[in-house]
């Protein structure tokens, strides 16, 4: 596993370096290639999005200089850069490159666009061939963990913002927001974020009324929308499904016969209030009417702030997860290295004893002359039977030597002793040869 | 052998059962999954049990058992469009125990309860079972959607969204279910009465309003009738409409249960 990664996110570096590191769309296949053609690096990916920019690669001996390539290609200095930098190897690079995929190392954590921007970065680098078997491996298993992460636990089933929760609600409410109106009742920021949000999730229509008119049209004309006088507030809002409001008035603006009329008007067709002026602009009364879901401020608040717990309950079990599956991941890699390494010693193995076999029962023939076909049959079975009964201790040893550290010794020694070493001429010792040089290549580095 | 089937059937509803039950303390994807497989293999079961029953020579259509099967595997049947347009399985949880229970008294036994009431028009008879069934169901339907309206109306105002019963479709989804299911239902329920009235002019040349199965099932026509007019001209929902859908739900089994005081819509054994 020479794994090793070198990045910055919004955590470990403020926006200013980010964002000279940062690498436009355009220009990520370029990089990409620059990086892997980096002295020492056999495979490499970048990721950059706002919040992160990662160069992820195998390498040929487990220590590129990583740092190096980023003072070179982003001309910046040591002293820039270096502080704000993290760097990964091996397990703990598969551990952190699982995490990002998660979202567990998001600055929301869960939120669900990293794994599509990490699928992404992995189609360009893989589409100039800068990501072939080992980060291929690595990459897929990261996106099953993130998959298994999304469905056992709950870390991205809930939103965390204000504004989300609002749009939440809302399709609680109406189920599919396509269509849906919205009515701003005081032009405020936090209104005009909610509108943005419920707009992004289909609302079509939006109406704005301010008490300063003219601020109510320069609302309307960002939404595309129509101004409505204050005074008239009351005939038009029954037009709304939903209505974000937020003016300054020191008593309620919606009361409970406001509600009745709207609910008339509307045929009881619910509506719904997000609330988020303070003192409240609709009256716990009219809150009351069947047909009216009016959110304060709070009740929004504490439904944000009950999912951030959820989700920080939820992404603990996510991280156990992610050691786990950490484990899994080095332990199948050692397997695959080692079964590469025991491999050929068997094929040679069988090699030898059926070319014994063979030699024996020719010998037998030409002593015998020839043998029934029945004969045959049996003389065939009586050997094969025997072969495979002597074979059957020694490759199980193998195989399960693959797994633990001596397998070099028990290689060596089943070689010795049927005499293997001779015989390696052919294609599969050949192949024999080649992994044991990968074996010494990674006990060196070990 | 149609009560073989039907019991299969009662087996796999019983999944259907247990997922309702389930499902109001907690959300689980995969059981909703299997609760669905099941009962469609359930219907598998009953359709068969159904058709067998149709085809058989000793086929009692006006027996009571044969009627609550009948009225189970519509009700089933409008649960699977439900779910086909919706992709929800939630009126589930008032559809299944209530399509288990019917299941349930129709497969615990073979007797042929017959109509005693000599019959002359057995088309029309048909005709009269198939579409007050039909209406049957579709309040089923129509009631454990009120029902859930008012769950999901209660949790929405208590204002804790992240209560257990997180697996309801939106507030606006259950009611169009719920209305969708009344109007469909409706045209049914008339024409069922309409056919029954047939039936019993043939049989006895005139109707006494004063049987109490007759005097119920126009009042739970009118009830009906109500609801769907109510809600057309003043969209009633939440609270007032899952009364009115109680009420008429609660008349639909009392006009049931008249049965067995009605002298003209007699089941005997």
């Amino acid at each position: 596993m020479r794994y090793q990664l070198i990045g910055v996110n919004h955590k470990s570096c403020p926006v200013e370096v980010r964002e000279r590191l940062a690498i436009p769309e355009s220009k990520l296949p370029d990089c990409c290639r620059d990086l892997s053609a980096h002295p020492g690096i056999e495979e490499a990916m970048i990721l950059s999005t706002c919040n992160r920019v990662e160069m992820i690669t195998h390498t040929m001996n487990g220590s590129a200089d990583l740092r190096g390539f980023l003072h070179d290609h982003f001309h910046l200095t040591a002293a820039e850069l270096d502080s704000h930098l993290y760097e990964f190897r091996e397990k703990e690079a598969v551990r952190h490159v699982f995490r990002v995929a998660s979202s567990l190392d998001s600055m929301v954590v869960g939120e669900a666009q990293i794994l599509g921007q990490v699928k992404e970065a992995y189609a360009t680098a893989r589409a100039i061939g800068s990501v072939r078997g080992q980060l291929d491996q690595l990459f897929n298993r990261a996106f099953a963990v993130a998959k298994r992460v999304r469905t056992e636990t709950a870390v991205g089933s809930s939103s965390v913002s204000i504004a989300s929760v609002a749009v939440e609600l809302a399709k609680k409410i109406f189920g599919s927001l396509q269509g849906k109106n919205v009515f701003i009742v005081g032009a405020g920021k936090m209104s005009e974020l909610a509108a943005r949000h419920l707009i992004a999730h289909g609302c079509e229509s939006i109406f704005v009324s301010n008490r300063t008119y003219d601020r109510a049209v320069g609302l309307a004309h960002r939404f595309n929308g129509q101004a409505i006088k204050f005074d008239d507030l009351y005939d038009n809002c029954d037009k709304a499904d939903i209505v974000i409001t937020s003016t300054g008035s020191p008593q309620a603006i919606f009361r409970r016969e406001h509600g009745e009329q709207f609910l008339s008007r509307r045929k009881n067709k619910p509506m719904f209030f997000i609330d988020i002026a303070v003192p409240r602009d609709v009256s716990p009364e009219m809150a009351k009417l069947d047909g009216i879901f009016a959110y304060d401020i709070d009740d929004l608040q504490q439904a944000v702030s009950s999912h951030v717990a959820d989700r920080r309950k939820e992404a603990e079990l996510a991280e156990a997860i992610i050691a786990s599956e950490v484990e899994k991941f080095e332990s199948r890699f050692e397997a695959r290295l080692h079964t590469l390494d025991v491999v050929p010693t068997i094929v040679s193995l069988q090699d030898h004893l059926e070319t014994i076999r063979r030699a024996e029962i020719e010998r037998v023939r030409s002593r015998m002359g020839p043998l029934t076909p029945e004969q045959e049959m049996a003389v065939e079975a009586l050997t094969r039977g025997i072969i495979n009964k002597v074979m059957h201790t020694p490759i199980t040893t193998l195989k399960t030597a693959a797994r633990e550290a001596e397998a070099t010794t028990v290689i060596d020694v089943v070689r010795r002793l049927f005499n293997l070493h001779d015989k390696e001429k052919g294609p599969a010792s050949q192949a024999g040869r080649e992994s044991s040089g990968k074996k010494k290549e990674g006990e060196t580095r070990d | 052998m149609p009560l073989l089937w039907l019991r299969f059937a009662l087996a796999c509803y019983f999944v259907g059962l247990t997922y309702a039950f389930f499902a109001l303390s907690r959300t689980s994807d995969l059981f909703s999954r299997i609760a669905l497989h099941a009962a469609s293999l359930g219907m598998v079961f009953h359709f068969v049990s159904l058709v067998e029953l149709f085809l058989s020579d000793h086929m009692v259509w006006a027996s009571v058992h044969n009627g609550e099967s009948l009225l189970a595997f519509f009700s089933m049947t409008f649960f699977m469009i439900v779910y086909s347009i919706y992709q929800t399985t939630s009126p589930g949880v008032v559809v299944f125990p209530i399509v288990f229970f019917l299941t349930f008294v129709a497969a615990v036994d073979e007797q042929p309860v017959l109509l005693t009431s000599f019959v002359q028009h057995k088309g029309w008879l048909v005709a009269h079972i198939i579409l007050i069934f039909t209406g049957y169901a579709a309040l089923v339907l129509s009631f454990g959607a009120s029902l859930l309206y008012l769950i999901q109306e209660r949790r929405l105002k208590a204002k804790k969204p992240s209560s257990l019963i997180s697996f309801l479709p939106a507030l606006e989804v259950i009611d169009q279910i719920g209305y969708r299911s009344l109007l469909l239902g409706f045209p049914f329920m008339t024409l069922g009465l309409i056919t029954g009235s047939i039936v019993a002019m043939s049989t006895y040349g005139h109707i006494d309003f004063t049987d109490p199965k007759i005097l119920l099932s126009i009042l739970m026509w009118i009830v009906y009738m109500v609801m769907v007019f109510t809600r057309w001209n003043s969209g009633w929902r939440g609270r007032r409409a899952a009364v009115l859908a109680t009420f008429a739900f609660v008349a639909a089994i009392v006009a049931w249960a008249a049965n067995y005081f009605s002298t003209i819509h007699r089941f005997a054994a």
